[in-house]
């Protein structure tokens, strides 16, 4: 049985599964994380937060905090209003956000005011003494009471309601008709709870404002640092040039990275106004309570199906909480972002899919958790969906699957809901999984402990989802087109620097970026040293996140290599002594069509070319490109879980997990294993432990590691990985991402795993995180029916 | 108040308040940023250093007090003589750490699980290391690394050439 | 995150730290692993004034059998316990219990006379101390006591230690041949508080009826409790799957947990008969008994 994703052919270095460059840094505690980051002079920024969930702010007493031996100053919504700095704008463009309480508190934790002192302790210190006089007033929690519109949230935007935005894509009517005429039908509330990326190292920044030059430093924990540096010049007025935003090693990102938060804002605004650097870092409490979460959708799935079990209509209707501001960085013409990717791998003849979305007292969000956009939150729905679908009709869960998946022919895929699907097996990918899991022996396994009363499950889930983020037709954040770019130079001595506007937090790049490079360029990977993250010297990109690094970058990475060959080439004809067009390039060398020892290396190229640059062109050889994706790529994959339930504590117990991910050109197999572990582990919290809940009075009950459970070595099962490869036709290597599919793909599995152990009790559904309690008492409830 | 510690072998003097944790002391009065702090709750790990050679401790959740008069290492600690310990080489080896922010800890649990149980088996490192979160990895390839660093230190192989720690 | 501003003393020696505590009195913490201690102060939940610090006094850094006891000093960590050879075979319980406290990292800071001493209502040594008729040694100015388990857990938090006083050591007697015991303990996830927990200690006669046991439950109200209901169901009794049902249910009606986000009333309460009926019939199993499934 196969752990692991093996390499492509004998290729230089694509397909390697080369040792990570970045690590000796790590291992020996020479990173450089946001916090490791000390500046002569530096102050400390300690935020207060409020109790309540919503509360008009009556008044703020600073004297007790400014007492604080150390306190420097203190800083309200007030203070910040006086430098136009009250409220920023979200990413999205639907809505602003407040930096520090104006005239209200809108969820539990929210920013209030911060304490800039000399140390750490005395900005606690001197946080502890603000003293707030609040008037508590009524919090909305639950978003189909927010809908009511009773009490109006927000009285700063122009209509007063709670509802933010609709949004729609298909077609109603004949999804409507087709759902209305079908043989069979289910119609299932599908949620998926409030959750949070948590990554190890909590968000932070260090402002250093340089009155000599002139020049606002922003070191600062950014998956997006020339977006960042765009922003802060947009909403301060500071011009770009003087702004220099850089992004140090980062402790993990998941999407918890790219929002900007209250903590920023106040301490550039600090530095600018001290003129002393000023760092914030957050605490974990912080970063569970007002740092961007994840999910909160309440999904209503519907499908229709003929009799024997071919699907002919999809229809979702979503209620979204996104918390006090809707902050969720989604592509401006996307405020559900991608979530018409709900019709899943399945072909629909016809699909419709709107939702509303709602402020509710709670923090604010909603993308986030390695969720390409919302992505996991439709797979999960059509997932469960066909899950459901396949009980119904009494068909098995594979059987239905392999009946309704988009067919290889049919690739490139208009789906019914508007994307192009770019390349997929579906059917092999799936027959793979269930040979290698041993399908039909665990169904006869399952049968003889079915008559024993015993509880087991296997659970599919074969997603597709839509990543790399994206077409200039199509994507644009606050206006900037979502390409990404590559720049490299290549040094007299055959090295080389790559710089690009990603910035990995974990996924390798400093490795995976050279191999391309290398591949592409016949240069040893070793000797190609890979830059992120500096938005003076990396050329603009819009960072990493949704799984769009190697679909965007990736691509920018091998068409600046490419270009690099040709002027390359045109080095290496006169080296050779031959008219350009009979020079080739093969075996990572330039050779002479048909004279193939008449050849020369990049390395001799390169050395050439500032040392003896062909007549007429330019000395040197370096390349930028900036890539606009033609489409999405569509990773996918199979997922299969394997689960015993012991019904007397309501433990679920993962005997085996095996994931086969198709995410096309593998560039490094054990980067992709890596990714694929951390995200099954991802998935499987969210399936069984994680929440952010908070309860009827508005207070937040998943505060911090104790209550926002994070699994253990002990708690995480063994993972089981494979691959298929279907390249992407329209990237320059075929590849397609993955970080994310993990997360995308695992939760369905690990849910209709269960829920097929369940089925003997007639149980049909339960939400996550399927706690034990909660699969205790639905095993209860079902004995005594 | 003044206190004598010694860390990764070298003798350091210095004046602390009471209330100084640890984890601030190594990090910034003696500059060892390795020791990484992700948590308020004593539960992620990413500050576990080892206190006389065996004693894992998770340093936000000791004063710098209490360090007087001991001996402490940190992963900055770990590689002698530009070599790498061979558990640094070993999560090198078996791509055992992805964002890097767990691993100082990770490494040092695993420094103090050797100490005092050489040849762990699988299930006894997941034990050992339950203390230690990660939201990378999934912990598979940590524990592969872990089984790699035993196997060495039990039979260290011939000393191949150092491969070259400085990036 | 950073403890309010506190004084900090390092004893040198037993008496100096009774003295410091004597003259401080209430507004002393003993510092010895801390582990409960310092998190508190880090979020300001706990501020004393003072902090008496003893991890100097070596001489209570032991595990000791003596006496027809198990004695374990103040400063003896979990994890020394957790690591001592043959104590699986002699004290089953004490084992089971010491491999689930916390977590591994914590374990070899937190002492176990620390953790009853913090007395947290689903701390998991009260439980296994009460199942297993355990004894504390409290000294203060007024002399050396030795308070038995069922006495020293007060109140949620609250012990029998008042102030100017040490906790020196917990007496775990040794058991009579032929016992066995288990600690079984339900959490969301290892360094999680117990959801429920339950400690049984079963001691069979010659003619394999129940001669002696303990039986305690967790997380199951301000204290741990011990399920007296249940000894009385086991004494003397032939042991069968039904009397393990009916020590459990025992357990079910004496538990009183509090609903948290750990679990409902109803479900810890399940639980807590569920793992006495696990724990009995682990113990009485590995005693060779038969037919309990």
């Amino acid at each position: 049985m196969s752990t692991t994703i093996e390499p492509e052919s004998e290729k230089h270095a694509l397909g390697q599964r080369m040792k990570r460059k970045e690590d000796p840094r790590f291992l020996q505690g020479r990173g450089r994380y946001l916090d490791d980051i000390t500046l002569p002079g530096m102050l400390y920024l300690a935020l207060v937060h409020s109790p309540y969930p919503h509360a008009k702010i009556v008044k703020i007493d600073k004297a007790a905090a400014l007492a604080v031996d150390g306190v420097v100053a203190v800083l309200t919504g007030e203070d910040l209003a006086a430098h136009g700095l009250a409220w920023i704008p979200t990413f999205h463009g639907y809505d602003k956000q407040m930096v520090l309480c104006v005239g209200k508190a809108l969820y539990q934790y929210q920013e209030v005011a911060g304490v800039i002192a000399t140390s750490r302790e005395a900005a606690l210190d001197g946080a502890e003494l603000v003293d707030v006089e609040y008037e508590p007033l009524d919090p909305v929690i639950d978003p189909f009471q927010a809908r009511e519109d009773k009490t109006i949230l927000r009285d700063d935007r122009e209509n007063k309601t709670n509802h933010i935005y609709h949004w729609e894509v298909g077609k109603r009517a004949e999804t409507d008709a087709a759902l209305a005429a079908a043989d069979v039908k289910i119609n299932e509330r599908v949620t998926f709870q409030r959750c949070h990326p948590a990554p190890l190292e909590p968000c932070g920044i260090v402002a250093d404002m340089n009155g000599a030059t002139g020049r606002l430093t922003l070191y600062l924990t950014s998956q997006a640092p020339h977006a960042h540096r765009t922003v802060v010049s947009l909403v301060t007025g500071i011009p770009e040039d003087k702004i220099h935003v850089v992004s140090p090693d980062i402790g993990g990102g998941f999407g918890n990275k790219v929002p900007v938060y209250p903590g920023y804002v106040v301490a550039a605004a600090a530095s600018v106004v001290l003129g002393v650097p000023v760092k914030w870092v957050e605490t974990r409490t912080e970063n569970l309570t007002c740092t961007g979460f994840a999910r909160d959708y309440h999904m209503d799935v519907e499908i229709g199906a003929t009799k024997d079990g071919r699907v002919t209509a999809l229809k979702v209707t979503t209620v979204a909480d996104h918390g006090a501001f809707d902050t969720a960085a989604d592509p401006t013409k996307y405020p559900a972002g991608l979530f018409g990717i709900v019709t899943g791998s399945y072909d629909f003849a016809t699909a419709f899919t709107e939702l509303d979305a709602y402020f509710t007292n709670k923090a604010p969000g909603g993308i986030a958790y390695r969720c390409s956009f919302r992505v996991t939150e439709a797979s999960f729905a059509i997932e469960r969906g066909m899950e459901m679908l396949a009980r119904k009709l009494g068909l098995d869960p594979a059987e239905l699957r392999l009946k309704n998946f988009v067919r290889k022919e049919q690739f490139p895929y208009p789906s019914p809901l508007g994307f192009v699907y770019d390349s997929g097996d579906y059917h092999t990918t799936l027959r793979k999984a269930l040979d290698l899991i041993g399908y039909d022996d665990l169904r006869k396994e399952q049968a003889e402990k079915r008559a024993r009363g015993e509880l087991m499950g296997i659970g599919i889930s074969t997603f597709t989802e839509a990543v790399g983020a994206g077409p200039s037709k199509h994507f644009d954040i606050m206006g900037i087109k979502m390409f990404d770019s590559a720049e490299i130079r290549v040094h007299p001595t055959g090295s080389a620097i790559l710089r690009a506007g990603t910035k990995s937090q974990g996924q390798g790049h400093e490795t995976t970026w050279a191999q391309i490079a290398a591949e592409e360029l016949g240069l040893d990977p070793q000797n190609i040293i890979v830059e992120e993250g500096d938005t003076d010297t990396a050329p603009y990109g819009l960072g990493t996140y949704a799984s769009r690094s190697t679909p965007t970058a990736g691509a920018a990475i091998a068409m600046a290599s490419r270009k690099i060959r040709e002027r390359a080439r045109k080095i290496a004809a006169h080296l050779l002594e031959a008219a350009e067009d009979d020079v080739e390039w093969a075996d990572y060398k330039f050779r002479v069509k048909g004279v193939p020892e008449n050849a020369v290396t990049m390395q001799e190229v390169a050395f050439a070319a500032y040392t003896n640059p062909a007549p007429n062109t330019e000395p040197g050889l370096e390349a930028t490109f900036y890539y606009d994706p033609p489409n999405l790529t569509f990773p996918y994959g199979a997922y299969v879980a394997v689960v015993d339930v012991d019904r007397e504590t309501g433990f679920v117990k993962v005997r085996r997990f095996l994931a086969i991910d198709d995410c096309g050109t593998v560039i490094n197999p054990m980067v992709v294993e890596g990714q694929i572990h951390g995200g099954l582990t991802e998935g499987f919290a969210i399936a069984f432990m994680q929440e952010i809940r908070y309860d009827e009075s508005g207070n937040n009950l998943n505060t911090n590691f104790t209550e926002y459970l994070v699994p253990t070595s002990l708690e995480t099962p063994r993972w089981e990985t494979a691959s298929t490869v279907t390249p992407s036709p329209h990237h320059p290597i075929g590849a397609k991402g993955v970080g994310e599919s993990p997360n995308v793909g695992s939760p369905a599995a690990f849910v209709n795993a269960v829920m097929d152990a369940l089925a003997p009790l007639g149980v049909t559904h339960l939400d996550m995180p399927l706690t034990r309690e909660k699969v205790w008492r639905a095993c209860r409830e079902a004995a005594t029916a | 108040m003044k206190i004598s510690v010694r860390v990764n072998g070298k003798q350091y003097q210095r004046e602390v308040e009471p209330r100084t944790l640890l984890a601030y002391f190594l990090r910034e009065s003696l500059g060892l940023t390795g020791t990484h702090v992700g948590c308020d709750t004593s539960s992620c790990g990413c500050c576990v250093v080892v206190f006389d050679g065996d004693r894992a401790v998770k340093s936000c959740t000791a004063f710098a007090v209490q360090a007087d008069g001991h001996e402490i290492t940190t992963v900055e600690g770990l590689a002698q003589g530009g070599k790498l310990h061979p558990l640094q080489q070993a999560f090198w080896d078996c791509h055992g750490l992805q964002c890097g922010f767990c691993t100082p800890g990770m490494l040092m649990s695993s420094y103090a699980l050797l100490a005092h149980q050489p040849s762990p088996s699988e299930t006894q490192i997941r034990e050992a290391l339950a203390g230690n979160l990660c939201r990378c990895t999934g912990y598979q390839n940590i524990v592969k690394a872990v089984q790699q660093a035993a196997g060495e230190l039990q039979q260290p192989a011939p000393a191949p050439e150092p491969e070259p720690v400085a990036s | 995150m950073f403890p309010a501003p506190f004084d900090y003393h390092r004893a040198g020696s037993l008496d100096e730290a009774l003295a410091l505590l004597a003259r401080y009195g209430g507004d002393a913490r003993v510092l010895a692993g801390g582990q409960s201690l310092i998190p508190a102060m880090r979020f300001r939940l706990a501020r004393p004034a003072v902090l008496v610090d003893i991890n100097r006094l070596d001489e209570l850094a032991y595990v000791r059998e003596t006496d027809g006891v198990l004695a374990v000093g103040a400063l003896a960590r979990d994890a020394a316990l957790e690591r001592m050879p043959r104590l699986a075979e002699a004290y089953p319980m004490l084992a089971q219990t010491s491999a689930v406290v916390a977590d591994p990292v914590v374990r070899q800071s937190g002492t176990v006379v620390g953790s009853l001493c913090h007395n947290d209502p689903a701390g998991d040594w009260a439980v296994t101390a009460l199942a297993g008729r355990a004894q504390i040694v409290v000294r203060g100015a007024s002399g050396t006591r030795t308070v038995a388990i069922d006495d020293f857990l007060v109140d949620s938090f609250a012990t029998a230690v008042g102030d100017g006083e040490i906790a020196l050591e917990v007496r775990f007697p040794t058991a009579p041949p032929r016992t066995w015991g288990s600690y079984q303990k339900i959490e969301r996830k290892v360094g999680d508080f117990a959801t429920a927990s339950a400690a049984a200690r079963v001691t069979l006669a010659a003619d394999g009826t129940i001669a002696g046991a303990g039986v305690a439950i967790g997380a199951a109200g301000p204290t741990a409790r011990r399920v007296a209901e249940a000894e009385q169901i086991l004494h003397g009794a032939k042991p069968t799957k039904e009397v393990i049902r009916a020590a459990a249910d025992a357990a079910r009606k004496k538990a009183d947990p509090a609903a948290d986000t750990r679990g409902s009333v109803e479900f810890k309460k399940d639980m807590a008969g569920v793992l006495v009926g696990r724990a009995l019939t682990a113990a009485l199993e590995h005693l060779g008994v038969e037919g309990l499934r």
